[in-house]
C-alpha cells in the first residue's frame, strides 16, 4: 500500500521534473520544496481505512500464520520504500540538475569512466541489505512452514474444478465449500486435489498455498476472532476458476460443536419429498453425489447430505435460496458456464420435486 | 549510396569460416545438451516412481555391444578426418564408411531392443512412467542419431563421386564434432538407463 | 524480331515492379532487412496482443460484468501472454540485435546470413501457426478454440483430458517451432560477436550493447531448450499416451513448473538485458559522458546472467516446497538485486555531471530508470517467500511484471526505436509526436500499472473472468481499465509517427545525435555491405575519438 501511492505521487512529482525539463524552465526549486509535503500526505491517504477495506485485505490479520508474513511485509516495505525515496531522489537530482542549459557552450562535459570507491561502496552496501532481508525471510519461512502446533484440528481440503471437498477425517463430517472451524485453536488443512492444480488463499487466515494433485500440501490457521473469512481459488483451474469461492466460519467452541453435530448425523428423510429423491436416485445425480444414509454415495460432485446448512451454492456463486437452488438444477451453466455439472434436461414438475427434496437436507 | 568510411589504418579481414563453424557447432552442442538434460532429469526423478508395470531391473539388458559399436565410432571417424588433413581421400572415405556403418549397428540394436522389450516384456511409452521417460530418453538420442547418419550419408555420397576434398577438412571435423556430442549423450544416457536407474 | 541492339536501361530500386521488391524482402539474408522484418512483425504483434489486453481489461471494469464469456476471457489472457513474450518483445529484442550487432563491431553482415533468415522465417511461422488456432483448433469435441490454458500452460490442465482438442497443441507447437527459430538467432549473435569483430575490437572494446546481446544470446541457447524439452514431453502425453505429467500415473505436475520456471525465469532475462543494452547507448549519448563503469557494467550482466539460472523457483513458492528450497531461491532472488541495481547507479552515474538532452529517447530512457526502480522493488516483495505467500498469484505479480515488461522494457525499445529510426529509415522522426507519445503512454502506464498493485494487495487473485462485489477492487479496476486507452492513443501516436515520418521526415544523415559507435559511421540507411572498408577501432568509442583527437578514449580505458 505504502509503496504504490507513493509511487504514484513521486510519477506525479517525476513527471512534472520531466515537464519542467522538457520546457527548460529555470523555475524548478518550488517542485523541490513540494517533495517532502507530498511524502508526508502519502501515509495520510493510506491510513484511510475506507477506501481500502476490503474482506480480503492481506494487510488485515487475523490468524498467526498472516500475521507472521504482516510482520515481515512491513519490515520488506520499509526498507523497499527507503532505497526507494533514496534512489529516485538522486535520479530527480540528476535529471534536473544536469540538463543541458539553453546557454550551453557546445563543449562535452568532463568524461568520467568510473570510480572505485563510489562502485564498491554501492555493491557492498547491497549486499547488506541483501543478508538482512534474507535472514528476516528465513526466520519467517521457518516459522510458518515448520511449525504446525500438534494439537490442531485435522481437516482434509481436496480441490476440485470447481468446488471444495472438506473432510473431518477425526469426527466423521464430510461437507462442500464451506469450512467451519473453531475460534482460537489451530486447525491444519491437509491439501489434495482430485484433477488439477488449485490454490488455498484466505488472505486474512495464512498465506496461500496449492492443491496440486498427486502431492500432500499443508497449511494452518488459528484465526483469533470469529466471522466469516472470504478467499478464492487462487490458481488457474479451468474455465470457472473465477467462482471457485472460499468461505471459512470461524465460530466459538460451542457453535463449532453444534455443528460438527449436526453435519454428523445422516440425511433428514422425510416422506412428504420421496417422488423428489426417487428423481434424484434414478437419474445420475446420485453418482455424482452422496447424500449419507442413502444410497446416493457419488464422490464426484459435492456431499449434498447438509446442503441447506449452506449460505452459499456452488462454491460460493449464488445465495442458497428456492429461486437460485431450483435453476442452479435446471441449468448450473446459467451461473457458472463451464461448471462440470450438467444439465439433466428435467421438467418443471421434476424439477419442483427435487428442489423440494434437496430442501429438506438439513 | 556510399559510406564515409571510419578507418585509422586498413587492415585485413582476420575471422576465419571454420572458427565461425565450430563455435556454432559448440552453441548447438549446447543447446541440445540442455534439451538432454531436461530429459534425464526427468528420468532420473522419475526412478522408481512407476505405479505398476515391468520395472528396469526386470526388462533390461545391458547393450554392451552396441555401445561398444557406436563408441568406436567415434575413433573411426576422428581417423577418418585425419586421413583427408593428410590427403588420403581413399582411407577417408572407408574409414567414414565405417563410422556409418557402426552407427547404423548401433541402431539396430536399439531397434532389436525396442523389439523385444514392446512385444515380449509388454513395455511401451504407455505402459508407466519407466516405459515413458525410457522409450522417451532414448528414442530422442536414436532421434540424433538418424539425424547424424543422415549427414554421414550424405558426406559418404559426395564423397563416393570424388567431390570431397583435403580443403573440406575442417567443416568435416565440425560435423565429427556433433557425432562425438551424440556418443557423449549415449554414455551419459547409458550410465542413467543402465546403470543407475536400474 | 529486330536486329537492334536493346539496351536494359538501368532500373532505379524504387521503379522495380512490387513483386521483385516483395521477392527480395522475402529472400533476403540481409541482416537489417531481417531486423526490420522482426521489428515489423512484433509491432503487428503488438496491435493484436494489446486488443487482447483492452477486451480483458473492459471485462473486469465492473464487478459481474459479463463483456465476453469465461470462455472467451481465458484465451484472451492465455494469447495475450504467450503473444507478448514470444511474438513482441522476443522478435523485437531479436531484430535490434540483428540489425545493430553487425554495425557496431564493425562486420558486414551476421556469421551465418541463411540459418539467420531461416530462424525468422520459422519464428514469423510459429507466431501465425498460434493464431491459427482461432480458426482451426476444432477438436473431436468441438472444444477446440484458441489455447486457454495460461501462457505457462501447467500441467494437468494441459493433458487431454483437461484440454481436450488441438487448442493446447496450437499453444506448443506454435511456441516449440518459434523456440527453434530463436536458437538459431541466438548461435548467430554469439558466433558472430566472438568471430567477427573488426580489426582492434578486443572484448574489452565493444560497445555495451554487443556485450549485453552476447550475454543474451547465451541466455536464449540454455533457456529456450528446457522449455522446447518440456513441450516435446507435453506433445508425447498428449498424443503418444506418456505420463511425464500425468499425476493419475504417477507422474508430477510440479515437474512441468520446473522445467517451465527454468525456461521462464533466464527468459525475462533474455527479454531484459537487450534493454538494458539499449539504455546504455542511449542513456551515455544524450548525457554527453562515456558510460560510467563499463567493466562493472559487463561483469554485472554476465552475473546476472548466471545467478538468473538459479533463481527460477521463486515463481514456485506456493508450491508446496521444503522450506530449505524456498530459503535457498529466496537467497539467490534477492542475489540478483545486487547486480541489477549497481546497474542502475551506473546508469544515474553516468547523467551525473553530464549535460543532458530530453529528446525522445531519452524521456523514454529516463522513465525506464524510475519505472524499472519500482519494479525491482515490488520483485524484491515477492522473492521474500513468505510476503509471496500473500502476493503470489494475484494482481500484485500481475503489476510487478508488467512494471518490468512495460515500464522497463517497452520504455527502452521505444527510446530505442526514437534514437535508431534514423539510422534505419534514413530521416528523422517528429519531435512533437514523440513527445506526446511518451506523455500519452507515461499516463496511461501509470494508471493501469500503479494502481493494479492494489487490488493485489487486497486478495484479488489473476486469471479470473470476473469478480465478487463487495471486496473492494471494483474502483480499483476501473481505474486500470482507463489507463489502457491512454496506452492505445499513445502506440496510435507512435504508430502515426514512424508512418508520416519514415515518408516525410527531414533527412538525417549519417550521425544526427553526434554518437559515438560505429554504426553511426556509415550512411543512413547503410548500404548492404554496412560500411565501405572495414573499420579498425582502438577504444569503446571510435567516433569519439575521431572528433577529439587531442583527448581519445584509449588513453584512458
Amino acid at each position: 500500500m505504502v509503496s504504490t501511492l507513493e509511487v504514484f505521487c513521486f510519477q506525479i512529482f517525476q513527471m512534472g521534473i520531466l515537464m519542467q525539463s522538457t520546457l527548460n524552465n529555470p523555475a524548478k526549486r518550488p517542485l523541490l520544496k513540494v517533495l517532502p509535503i507530498l511524502f508526508c500526505l502519502a501515509p495520510d491517504c493510506f491510513a484511510e481505512a475506507g477506501v481500502f477495506s476490503s474482506p480480503t485485505n492481506i494487510f488485515a490479520p487475523a490468524s498467526t500464520p498472516a500475521n507472521s508474513i504482516f510482520g515481515l511485509s512491513l519490515f520488506v516495505l520499509a526498507i523497499t520504500a527507503t532505497i526507494f525515496m533514496i534512489v529516485v531522489s538522486l535520479l530527480t537530482y540528476a535529471a534536473v540538475k544536469f540538463r543541458k542549459r539553453t546557454d550551453d557552450d557546445g563543449r562535452e562535459p568532463a568524461q568520467v569512466y568510473g570510480s572505485n570507491q563510489v562502485e564498491i561502496a554501492w555493491t557492498v552496501i547491497p549486499v547488506l541489505i541483501v543478508v538482512v532481508l534474507f535472514m528476516a525471510t528465513a526466520r519467517v519461512i521457518a516459522s510458518v512452514q515448520r511449525t504446525v502446533p500438534a494439537n490442531a484440528l485435522q481437516v482434509v481440503v481436496v480441490g476440485h474444478q470447481f468446488w471444495w471437498e472438506y473432510r473431518y477425517p477425526g469426527l466423521k463430517v464430510v461437507t462442500a465449500n464451506e469450512l467451519h472451524v473453531p475460534v482460537g485453536s489451530p486447525t491444519a488443512l491437509k491439501l489434495l486435489s482430485a484433477d488439477t492444480d488449485h490454490s488455498f488463499w484466505v488472505p486474512r487466515l495464512a498465506g496461500k498455498t496449492d492443491l496440486i494433485p498427486n502431492l500432500t500440501n499443508g497449511t494452518w490457521i488459528d484465526p483469533q476472532e470469529t466471522g466469516l473469512y472470504l478467499g478464492q481459488c487462487a490458481q488457474y483451474c479451468g474455465t470457472q476458476h473465477a467462482k471457485m469461492l472460499l468461505r471459512v466460519y470461524v465460530q466459538s467452541p460451542n457453535d463449532f460443536e453444534r455443528w460438527i453435530q449436526e453435519q454428523s448425523q445422516p440425511a433428514h428423510l422425510s416422506a412428504a419429498v420421496s417422488e423428489g429423491r426417487r428423481i434424484f436416485e434414478a437419474t445420475a445425480c446420485m453418482n455424482c453425489h452422496t447424500v449419507a444414509g442413502t444410497p446416493a454415495d457419488g464422490r464426484f460432485g459435492p456431499d449434498l447430505t447438509h446442503l441447506m446448512s449452506r449460505d452459499t451454492i456452488g462454491a460460493g456463486v449464488a445465495t442458497n435460496n428456492h429461486e437460485n437452488l431450483r435453476l442452479w438444477i435446471q441449468d448450473p451453466s446459467a451461473f457458472k458456464p463451464g461448471a462440470l455439472m450438467p444439465a439433466m434436461g428435467l421438467n418443471d414438475r421434476e424439477l419442483n420435486a427435487v428442489t423440494a427434496y434437496l430442501e429438506t437436507l438439513r | 549510396m556510399s559510406a564515409a568510411p571510419v578507418t585509422m589504418l586498413e587492415s585485413e579481414i582476420r575471422w576465419t569460416p571454420s572458427a565461425r563453424g565450430r563455435l556454432g557447432m559448440y552453441c548447438l552442442i549446447a543447446a541440445e545438451a540442455a534439451i538432454f538434460t531436461i530429459f534425464v532429469v526427468a528420468y532420473l526423478f522419475y526412478v522408481g516412481k512407476s505405479l505398476s508395470g515391468p520395472r528396469p531391473q526386470e526388462v533390461l539388458h545391458v547393450p554392451i555391444f552396441f555401445t561398444i559399436c557406436l563408441l568406436s565410432s567415434s575413433a573411426t571417424i576422428h581417423f577418418a578426418v585425419r586421413s583427408l588433413r593428410n590427403g588420403k581421400a581413399g582411407a577417408f572415405t572407408r574409414w567414414w564408411f565405417l563410422t556409418l556403418a557402426l552407427g547404423a549397428a548401433f541402431l539396430l540394436g536399439t531397434a532389436l531392443e525396442w523389439r523385444h522389450l514392446i512385444y515380449d516384456e509388454g513395455l511401451t511409452i504407455q505402459t508407466n512412467l519407466f516405459g515413458t521417460t525410457y522409450y522417451s530418453l532414448v528414442g530422442l538420442h536414436a532421434f540424433h542419431v538418424v539425424m547424424g547418419l543422415l549427414a554421414l550419408s550424405t558426406v559418404l555420397s559426395l564423397a563416393l563421386l570424388g567431390k570431397v576434398k583435403r580443403e573440406h577438412t575442417e567443416r568435416l571435423d565440425t560435423l565429427a564434432l556433433y557425432w562425438h556430442f551424440v556418443d557423449t549423450v549415449w554414455v551419459v544416457v547409458f550410465l542413467v538407463v543402465y546403470v543407475i536407474g536400474r | 524480331m529486330s536486329t537492334e541492339v536493346i539496351a536494359w536501361p538501368r532500373t532505379e530500386e524504387s521503379s522495380r515492379p512490387l513483386v521483385d521488391r516483395l521477392h527480395a524482402w522475402v529472400t533476403t539474408v540481409d541482416h537489417k532487412r531481417l531486423g526490420l522484418m522482426y521489428i515489423l512483425y512484433a509491432l503487428v504483434f503488438l496491435v493484436i496482443g494489446g486488443i487482447e489486453a483492452t477486451i480483458m481489461r473492459i471485462q473486469l471494469s465492473a464487478a459481474h460484468k459479463a463483456f465476453v464469456s469465461p470462455q472467451v476471457f481465458n484465451r484472451m489472457f492465455t494469447m495475450h501472454g504467450t503473444t507478448m513474450i514470444f511474438f513482441v518483445v522476443m522478435p523485437l529484442v531479436f531484430g535490434l540485435a540483428n540489425y545493430l550487432v553487425p554495425l557496431m563491431i564493425g562486420a558486414r553482415d551476421m556469421a551465418f546470413p541463411r540459418l539467420n533468415a531461416f530462424s525468422f522465417w520459422l519464428t514469423a511461422f510459429g507466431g501465425i501457426l498460434l493464431y491459427f488456432s482461432f480458426i482451426g483448433a476444432n477438436g473431436l469435441y468441438g472444444a477446440g478454440n484458441a489455447p486457454d490454458v495460461g501462457w505457462f500452460a501447467y500441467a494437468p490442465l494441459t493433458s487431454s483430458t483437461f484440454s481436450p482438442g488441438h487448442s493446447t497443441d496450437f499453444w506448443t507447437l506454435g511456441l516449440l517451432v518459434s523456440g527453434f527459430g530463436s536458437i538459431g538467432t541466438a548461435i548467430n549473435i554469439i558466433v558472430t560477436i566472438l568471430c567477427m569483430r573488426c580489426p582492434g575490437m578486443k572484448l574489452g572494446k565493444m560497445p555495451l550493447l554487443v556485450w549485453l546481446n552476447l550475454v543474451m544470446g547465451g541466455l536464449v541457447i540454455l533457456a529456450v531448450s528446457p522449455l522446447s524439452a518440456a513441450q516435446i514431453m507435453l506433445l508425447i502425453d498428449r498424443y503418444l499416451g506418456g505420463h511425464f505429467f500425468d499425476t493419475q500415473a504417477g507422474g508430477s505436475a510440479v515437474i512441468w513448473m520446473h522445467f517451465f520456471w527454468i525456461f521462464g525465469h533466464p527468459e525475462v532475462y533474455v527479454l531484459v538485458i537487450p534493454a538494458f543494452a539499449a539504455a546504455s547507448e542511449i542513456i551515455p549519448v544524450f548525457s554527453r559522458k562515456a558510460i560510467f563503469g563499463y567493466p562493472v557494467m559487463v561483469a554485472a550482466t554476465v552475473c546476472i546472467g548466471f545467478i538468473g539460472m538459479s533463481v527460477w523457483a521463486h515463481h514456485m513458492f506456493t508450491v508446496g516446497m521444503s522450506s530449505n528450497a524456498n530459503t535457498f531461491f529466496v537467497l539467490t532472488t534477492m542475489a540478483i538485486a545486487v547486480p541489477t541495481g549497481i546497474k542502475i547507479f551506473n546508469w544515474l552515474a553516468t547523467m551525473w555531471g553530464g549535460k543532458i538532452e530530453f529528446k525522445s529517447p531519452m524521456l523514454f530512457c529516463t522513465g525506464f530508470l524510475f519505472q524499472f526502480l519500482v519494479a525491482g522493488l515490488t520483485g524484491i516483495m515477492l522473492g521474500a517467500a513468505p510476503f509471496d505467500w500473500q502476493l503470489g498469484n494475484s494482481y500484485f505479480v500481475v503489476a510487478h511484471f508488467h512494471y518490468v515488461i512495460v515500464g522497463g522494457i517497452m520504455f527502452c525499445l521505444f527510446g530505442a526505436f526514437y534514437y535508431w529510426f534514423p539510422k534505419m529509415s534514413g530521416r528523422m522522426y517528429n519531435e512533437a509526436l514523440g513527445r506526446l507519445h511518451f506523455w500519452l503512454f507515461l499516463i496511461g502506464f501509470h494508471l493501469t500499472f500503479d494502481f493494479m498493485h492494489i487490488p493485489g494487495m487486497l486478495g484479488m487473485p489473476r486469471r479470473i473472468y470476473t469478480y465478487e462485489p463487495g471486496r473492494g477492487w471494483d474502483t480499483w479496476n476501473l481505474i486500470v481499465t482507463i489507463g489502457v486507452f491512454f496506452q492505445g492513443l499513445g502506440i496510435l501516436v507512435f504508430a502515426v509517427n514512424l508512418l508520416l515520418s519514415s515518408v516525410r521526415g527531414k533527412i538525417a544523415g549519417n550521425d544526427p545525435w553526434d554518437a559515438w559507435t560505429l554504426e553511426w559511421a556509415t550512411s543512413s540507411p547503410p548500404p548492404a555491405y554496412n560500411f565501405a572498408v572495414i573499420p579498425s577501432v582502438k577504444s569503446r568509442r571510435p567516433l569519439w575519438d575521431l572528433k577529439h583527437p587531442e583527448d581519445p578514449d584509449w588513453e584512458y580505458e
